[in-house]
């Protein structure tokens, strides 16, 4: 009935008793879609993405994986197949671990763990020196030091390899370069545009960045007040500027 | 001497216990209060099934059983029932007061010509003492390579992951509560083992036998941190060990100097705390000495 990866159908998300974060939200994710989400805070893009993570359960309506009805599913379930870079530098990494051993640990999302030897060996190393070098901050020279004393950024590109050391079918970037300086931000924006083309990923981006939002991505979401106020792809994406966009956040 | 021996091998057969606590207190990072309750376990099951005739090894293993259901017990009441898990420990710490005074059906049983893991005819042809450190130190290897082993699969490591960052081990698929419980099923089942051990090297159980024994375990572990400093996660279990020796040998110290053993809660406490307070007393005498520098050079 639909080739969609994801499909949200009349999704609403009540918090606290009354107040609607998500109202009546439909959205079909396509196999291959880079999508930029902008809003202002309280729009509902946490929110939404929580839903779709299985951290929140929606009030009502479906979330379809393939087509199949996945919106009884928890988080841990749907680990299988979604992955998640979170904002804050500090959520997305196991600190005390080494960063060889969080790129293992990150093999096994969705899988099961068994009683066996991890099999941390000479190979996975190489592996490891040869994808963490493509994300240029000196990741590679850091593969035997606990994660909890790298920089910011070194951090999130560690997150943004985990969460894709698996392929994903949908891959989940809340504001993942947010917290990071300019420099480092748009560094660690460009590695991410470059993976995700040229691992086909299917993507969808929470950002504050109206520049990133229109130069990365074939897609972008406005949402506001939890409906989605604007949805445009292709060519009718590459036409917005900057002013048009603003002319969609509500104060 | 013989005291210098004494106090290695209780630091020997104590430092299960610091292992035990290190799953809970700084892998899983909480303080794991069931401690109190489940080393009593053991060692009341292990006396109580020895002296109805069950062989001790056995009677040793089965309390490593019953220690990691008051684990059981505890986890279930953190990550299910949702109660804080220091008010969980020590709601399965208070049960197991009554639980324990079941089983042995007295407050005090005595092993005296029962047959103990410490019978042996090779374990008593050697000095005084000498029993606790060989047998000690079998049983503390074994412990520690299995645990090593351990935290190397790939359970271990979702294990050490969870207690590290909660949120990045479920967003891979890590169900942290099953870890949660394991650690503390693990840690107290090692728990109840040491009671058992050192019930049978005792001579006896005691329902009282549980006081303070949280306090020595974090002594073990903090003392084997402020003296070895930066260390592997391997590297850090022998620290613990070592860590527990040391403990027994400044106590012994303590003791020479006239305390009586009525004192050993407050001086357990005192070393402990001492031990804690050390890194902090460092920094200060740091700061203090770079501050004469910086006024010595203006």
């Amino acid at each position: 009935m639909t080739n969609a990866v994801i499909s949200l159908k009349n999704i609403n998300v009540v918090v606290g008793g009354h107040t609607k974060i998500i109202d009546d939200l439909n959205l079909d994710i396509y196999q291959g879609d880079f999508i930029s989400i902008l809003g202002t805070n309280g729009a509902g893009k946490s929110t939404l993405f929580n839903t779709i993570a299985g951290n929140l359960a929606p009030q009502s309506g479906q979330i379809l994986h393939n087509g199949q009805d996945i919106t009884q599913h928890n988080a841990v379930q749907r680990t299988k197949m979604i992955a998640r870079v979170f904002q804050d530098p500090k959520m997305g990494t196991a600190p005390r671990m080494t960063v060889s051993e969080n790129l293992l640990l990150a093999e096994k999302r969705g899988e099961h763990r068994a009683l066996r030897s991890r099999g941390l060996n000479k190979e996975k190393l190489v592996e490891y020196a040869a994808i963490t070098a493509k994300m240029g901050n000196n990741l590679d020279q850091r593969l035997q030091t606990p994660t909890g004393s790298l920089s910011g950024g070194q951090r999130q590109a560690l997150s943004f390899l985990m969460a894709t050391r698996v392929k994903p079918e949908l891959l989940l970037l809340d504001e993942h370069t947010a917290a990071l300086d300019p420099k480092t931000s748009d560094q660690l924006m460009a590695a991410t545009n470059q993976q995700i083309l040229d691992n086909q990923l299917t993507a969808l981006m929470i950002t504050h960045n109206l520049e990133d939002a229109l130069r990365y991505g074939n897609r972008l979401l406005i949402l506001n007040a939890g409906k989605i106020v604007l949805d445009v792809n292709g060519s009718k994406k590459q036409a917005l500027t900057e002013d048009q966009l603003l002319t969609y956040f509500t104060f | 001497m013989s005291m210098i021996v004494s106090s290695i091998g209780q630091g020997i057969l104590w430092s299960i216990l610091g292992i035990a606590l290190y799953l809970t207190f700084r892998i899983l990072d909480f303080p794991d209060m069931t401690v109190e309750g489940s080393f009593p376990l053991g060692a009341a099951s292990a006396v109580t099934l020895i002296s109805h005739g069950v062989n001790p090894f056995l009677a040793t293993l089965i309390a490593f059983l019953i220690g990691s259901l008051a684990g059981l017990a505890t986890g279930l009441l953190y990550t299910k029932g949702k109660i804080p898990v220091l008010l969980a420990g020590i709601l399965v710490m208070t049960a197991c007061l009554s639980i324990n005074l079941r089983i042995m059906g007295s407050a005090n049983i005595s092993l005296l010509n029962q047959k103990t893991i410490f019978t042996n005819t090779f374990l008593s042809h050697l000095p005084k003492y000498f029993d606790m450190v060989v047998l000690g130190l079998l049983i503390v290897s074994v412990i520690t390579l299995i645990l090593v082993w351990f935290l190397q699969t790939e359970i271990g490591q979702a294990f050490i992951a969870t207690g590290d960052n909660v949120t990045m081990a479920q967003s891979f698929g890590i169900q942290t509560d099953r870890m949660t419980i394991m650690g503390l099923m693990l840690s107290n089942g090692l728990i109840g083992l040491g009671g058992a051990i050192i019930a049978q090297s005792n001579g006896y159980a005691d329902i009282n036998m549980g006081i303070g024994t949280i306090v020595i375990a974090l002594a073990s572990i903090i003392i084997g941190e402020v003296v070895f400093g930066n260390l592997t996660l391997n590297e850090r279990l022998i620290a613990v060990i070592m860590g527990s020796i040391f403990y027994r040998l400044v106590l012994l110290g303590v003791l020479q100097l006239g305390f009586s053993t009525n004192d050993l809660n407050l001086i357990s406490s005192i070393i402990l705390a001492t031990a804690m307070i050390l890194p902090q007393l460092r920094k200060y005498f740091k700061l203090e000495s770079m501050m004469k520098k910086g006024g010595s050079n203006s």
